[in-house]
């Protein structure tokens, strides 16, 4: 398809990004493009100007910091899965990144990007709840962070503000005998998650002491699993009880479940537990358990 | 691939690679929509919302007066100047209705997609900014997209000509049915929905037309299988005398048969490029090429089958519901008869069959050819019936077939339906899957995991098929409005290389490779010595056209027959030139010879030079080294093989991986190993998306609900296991080089091989059948209800 005629304006620099956003009322940023071109050449998107910040080096990169690792917005999914520090200490984050749509989806797209888009059946929303992620974005009133708890409001929409730029993402460090693990249920065409399940455990001497769940695909935005969680903290990290932590993600779906041509809400309904219980024995694996 | 051959004695069943492939890979082979003309123009089409709908108003004011636009036309435009689309498959004794296809629609519109109106501007980008400008207002009415639902009473009417939606009904029927019903021990019946599948050929349809008013010639460019067909049929719709029109094909990304027949985007293409007197294009969004490009299948069966109680088949008998969607395409009507009820014994001696096919107008995309057209959706039941037979005689699904094959024969079978299968080894080539895939360890291996709890399955698929489409004499005696022979001249050049014109036209299949191993080792050239032709009706010789497996096993036939008509005339030439008889030349490896005296030779180059400069030609002789022949073949090609498949069902989600796949396919002699492994990689892979994946979702007012990429799920590599390619080599008796076709092959066979092994892994849940695609929900819901 072909887009409507719109305004194109390369950013050099984050405050040059901020200056375009400003003087354009209705511009979209452009990261990746992964989600906006296609939405624009659906027509379902008709922005008058984008403000292409693809070319900010500042925006790039994984480094350490001080209480876990602060992810550029502009890296790409590609880059989180292969590197290295985030395998280590955001497994589930590395995990995800990697089964994002393909291999071509996974060069272009940046985790900014997916964030900022909030498509309910992403990946990374979900997982970077779990890790209990926040959020960095710069606007006229200044830098902020946000949690990635609350982050997510609804269908593709958040709390951020239409002039704020996403500059990182801050994921904190591993506590001892804390394992991450993200499984998804792709849908066979788009590759989005028509489930996708995110999981933290902490263990302390075999019992579970923390616990993050959260949920995606199936819901309207990336969402925590409490009923699961409260099950799974203060219990063992067997079979048996993690089986039965699962069972109880029937009481956090809610009742606005996706169900679509290819996976009807009931269907996803009913294979979800089967889904929290894979996704939280991968994490207690990970977390030194299983 | 994983194809290797040490160093081959013959050119012809070398593995050598494709020299299609080295433009294809690095992004320089020029496509319908990479080539641009002068003062070109771009045609955007307005599309149909409405599944059925009449036509009140449509303003096209606000279009003309964009930026850009250059011209805007609806259906009344078209008045006089474009005749309607016709259908070229009129099968005899069917009561066919061929109802009105307008180019563009003109009063009432049948389907999501139908073609409304059309902009032409300076830029695609213009084009399609104005069509969102044209206003039509639609009267909606009911629509019916089921081809079952559509022929009930009180179902929406799509055409006058047409009453309950009947586009014909056809019946094949071969011995005595009701006594084999009669005598049956047992009967087992199935319904099996064929469901409706979109070709998603890489490269979409386009066309760019060029009309020159000062001569009346026209050059079209155009995404097709059949160059010449094209010429033919828009000469007819567009009032142009074929020696005016020239049809080129140029690199096109596949077809499935989806660029077999011609569609409405190009004589609007076409239309506009008449009325404008400037070169227009137009070029498919994948959106409009899910609407507008034919689809393929959508069956509804009812499958019954009689046998004695040791499993011997005595009789299939079904009723078939086929979708042709809201028009009847080019060849449409021929696919569920001719290509599919006259395959339905399959490799097995069954007498007696009859079945009834419904051809259904429902307000969807047209239905045409999709890779095995007719032959799948044949094999599918039979295959199917014959499992479930199995399982309700406790024998095992291989023993019962082996009860029935029909024994090897290697020069023609007569089947019940009137067909003469030319050669056969079923049995040879169902052991050999059999012992590759290990299929007694397979057993137990699934007998121990089910134990655990894990659901393994195995499923076996038998085909033959009928390809290599055909004598002309039969196309003629089942209404193909057209032949089905082949052509080819293979010219010399006085250095000795060669150019081969043929009148196919292979659009990735790869004869620019095996046509030129044909010439090599019929003739001793090198093969890269050869250049093959095809695609321009302007350059090439008459043809019909690659669909159907036909290329090889025709338009390859004809090839042969015309490099043998070459050697003929050398050896006229050399025992001339040698002063020796005809009778005593030999040929051997590239080398004109007289008997014993091997010193005493003349190469094919030197023949070439000699013919080509006539300096010293034998009385009679036309200069010139070049041949023509014109090929009817005596019969079809019967490929067949044998498939096994492993799959794994997760029994907490439904969700089925496929572990295994071993193919076994007969085609002959083969040409290139490496490209007919190719060939059963691509088939197999299409019909194993039609049995997991694939399904095209029309809602009950004939919205297409998986319109793009994103609903549409096609197979993807890594979900897909290796698939372990192997072959026996069964001659055709008829074909001059002993091969048949391959390319549609691995999709008869293997959609129905996976669905079986499905079945299989759910035996502890009782389930005998799931409709397609076997979703997970599909399978996790089958095993719900029943339980292990
Ligand atoms: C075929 C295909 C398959 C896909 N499969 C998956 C999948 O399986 N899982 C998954 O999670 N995703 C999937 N995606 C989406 C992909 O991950 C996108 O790349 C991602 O969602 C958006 O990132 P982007 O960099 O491409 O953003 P863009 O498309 O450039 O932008 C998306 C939106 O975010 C805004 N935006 C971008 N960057 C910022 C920023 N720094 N600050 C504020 N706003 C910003 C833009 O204005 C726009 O509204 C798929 C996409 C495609 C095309």
């Amino acid at each position: 398809m072909y887009s409507a005629n719109f305004d194109y304006h390369r950013a050099k620099s984050l405050s040059d990004a901020q200056r375009l956003l400003a003087s354009n009322p209705g511009a979209k940023l452009l990261a990746g493009g992964h989600s906006l071109i296609p939405l624009m050449k659906l027509r379902l998107a008709s922005p008058s100007a984008v403000v292409d910040i693809g070319r900010i080096p500042e925006l790039r990169g994984i480094s350490k910091s001080g209480d876990g690792i602060r992810i550029g917005s502009l890296t790409t999914h590609a880059e989180i899965a292969a590197s290295a520090d985030v395998q280590k200490s955001a497994a589930a984050l590395a995990e995800a990144a990697g089964l994002v749509g393909d291999p071509a989806v996974r060069s272009r797209g940046t985790i900014g990007g997916n964030v900022a888009h909030a498509d309910p059946a992403s990946d990374l929303p979900t997982v970077l709840v779990a890790l209990d992620a926040k959020i960095v974005a710069i606007g006229p009133k200044g830098e902020r962070t946000i949690s990635a708890d609350g982050f997510f409001t609804g269908i593709m929409s958040t709390t951020l503000a239409d002039d704020e730029v996403i500059t990182a993402i801050v994921v904190p460090a591993l506590a001892k005998e804390q394992g991450s693990a993200y499984v998804k249920f792709s849908h066979p065409a788009s590759r989005y998650a028509v489930i996708g399940v995110a999981a933290s455990v902490t263990s302390s001497g075999g019992t579970c002491s923390a616990a993050r769940v959260a949920l995606g695909g199936l819901v309207p935005h990336a969402t925590r699993a409490n009923a699961v969680e409260k099950a799974l903290v203060g219990g063992g990290l067997d079979t048996t009880a993690i089986g039965t932590a699962a069972a109880k993600v029937g009481t956090d779906l809610g009742n606005e479940v996706t169900g679509d041509i290819f996976a009807s809400a009931e269907y996803r309904t009913a294979v979800a537990p089967v889904y929290v219980k894979r996704a939280i024995a991968a994490a207690a694996a990970r977390a030194g358990l299983a | 691939m994983a194809t290797t051959v040490a160093a081959p004695a013959r050119i012809f069943g070398s593995g050598i690679k494709r020299r299609e492939d080295p433009r294809l890979l690095t992004g320089t082979a020029r496509y319908t929509a990479d080539i641009t003309l002068p003062g070109q123009l771009y045609a955007a089409i307005l599309r149909s919302p409405h599944g059925h709908a009449r036509i009140k108003k449509i303003d096209t004011a606000a279009a003309k007066a964009a930026p850009g636009v250059v011209a805007a036309f609806t259906g009344a435009d078209t008045e006089g100047v474009l005749q309607c689309i016709p259908c070229a498959w009129l099968v005899p004794g069917s009561e066919l209705k061929v109802c009105p296809y307008p180019p563009i629609a003109k009063t009432i519109v049948r389907y999501v997609g139908d073609a409304v109106a059309v902009v032409v501007a300076d830029s695609a980008q213009q084009a399609y900014d104005a069509v969102d400008l044209i206003e039509v207002d639609y009267d909606p009415m009911p629509a019916t997209v089921d081809p079952e639902q559509a022929v009930k009473p009180g179902a929406p009417q799509i055409h006058t000509e047409a009453p309950n939606n009947i586009a014909f009904k056809w019946t094949v029927s071969g011995g005595d049915i009701e006594a084999a019903f009669k005598k049956a021990d047992i009967v087992v019946r199935d319904r099996i929905i064929q469901q409706r599948l979109i070709p998603t050929a890489m490269e979409t349809r386009g066309a760019l037309a060029h009309y020159l008013p000062a001569t009346g010639e026209l050059t079209l460019w155009n995404t097709t299988q059949n160059p010449h067909i094209v010429r033919f049929i828009m000469s007819l719709v567009c009032n142009i005398p074929e020696d005016r029109l020239r049809v080129i094909a140029p690199e096109v990304g596949g077809g499935f048969g989806s660029k077999i027949p011609q569609i409405q985007g190009d004589f609007i293409t076409v239309f506009c490029s008449m009325k404008l007197g400037r070169p227009v294009k137009w070029i498919e969004t994948r959106s409009e090429n899910y609407q507008s490009t034919t689809h393929g299948r959508d069956h509804v069966q009812d499958v019954e089958m009689a046998a004695t109680k040791d499993g011997k088949i005595l009789g299939l008998r079904c009723t078939v519901w086929a979708g042709m969607g809201a028009y009847l395409s080019t060849a449409a009507p021929g696919i569920p008869t001719i290509l599919h009820g006259l395959m339905l014994s399959g490799p097995y001696q069954i007498g007696a069959v009859k079945e009834d096919v419904y051809g259904v107008y429902t307000n969807t995309t047209p239905v045409e050819a999709y890779r095995g057209a007719g032959r799948p959706e044949a094999t599918f039941m039979l295959e199917r019936v014959i499992d479930r037979l199995a399982d309700e005689l406790k024998i095992d699904p291989v023993e019962i077939r082996k009860r029935n094959l029909i024994p090897p024969f290697d020069n023609g079978h007569d089947v019940v339906t009137g067909l003469k299968y030319d050669s056969g080894n079923y049995q040879g080539a169902l052991d050999k899957a059999l012992t590759h895939a290990g299929y007694a360890a397979l057993r137990n291996e699934q007998a121990e995991a089910r134990k655990k709890g894990r659901y393994i399955g195995i499923g076996v698929g038998i085909y033959v098929e009928i390809c290599g489409l055909g004598p002309s004499q039969v196309a003629g005696a089942v209404g193909f409005q057209g032949g089905l022979w082949e052509s080819a001249i293979v010219r010399f050049h006085p250095s000795g290389k060669a150019h081969v014109f043929i009148g196919s036209s292979p659009h990735g299949q790869g004869e620019e490779t095996t046509f030129a191993q044909i010439v090599a080792d019929e003739l001793g050239v090198s093969v890269g010595d050869v250049k093959i032709v095809h695609g321009d009706t302007e350059t090439t010789p008459m043809g019909w056209g690659t669909y159907g497996s036909r290329t090889t096993a025709v338009s390859g036939a004809a090839l042969a027959v015309a490099t043998r008509k070459i050697k003929e005339k050398a050896k006229l030439l050399t025992s001339h030139l040698l002063e020796a008889a005809v009778e005593d030349i030999e040929y051997e490896n590239g080398k004109f010879f007289v008997r014993g005296f091997p010193d005493k030779s003349k190469t094919i180059q030197d023949i070439a030079l000699m013919a080509n400069v006539a300096w010293n030609m034998p009385q009679g002789m036309e200069p010139g080294l070049e041949a023509t022949t014109f090929y009817d073949p005596p019969n079809f090609v019967y490929p067949f093989g044998a498939h096994i498949a492993v799959v794994e069902v997760d029994a907490e989600t439904g969700v089925v991986q496929l572990k295994r796949y071993v193919a076994v396919d007969d085609c002959g002699h083969q040409i290139n190993p490496m490209i007919v492994e190719g060939q059963v990689h691509g088939g197999v892979v299409q019909g194993i998306g039609q049995a997991l994946w694939e399904r095209a979702v029309y809602d009950d007012n004939g919205q297409l609900l998986t319109g793009s990429l994103a609903d549409y799920a096609i197979p993807r590599a890594d979900v897909l296991p290796d698939i372990e390619v192997l072959h026996t080599v069964t001659p055709s008796p008829h074909h001059p080089l002993g091969v048949k076709g391959i390319g549609e092959a691995g999709t008869i066979v293997s959609t129905c091989t996976v669905y079986n092994a499905v079945i299989d892994a759910l035996e502890p849940f009782g389930v005998e059948s799931i409709q397609m695609p076997l979703t997970p929900e599909r399978v996790f819901n089958a095993m719900s209800k029943k339980g292990p």
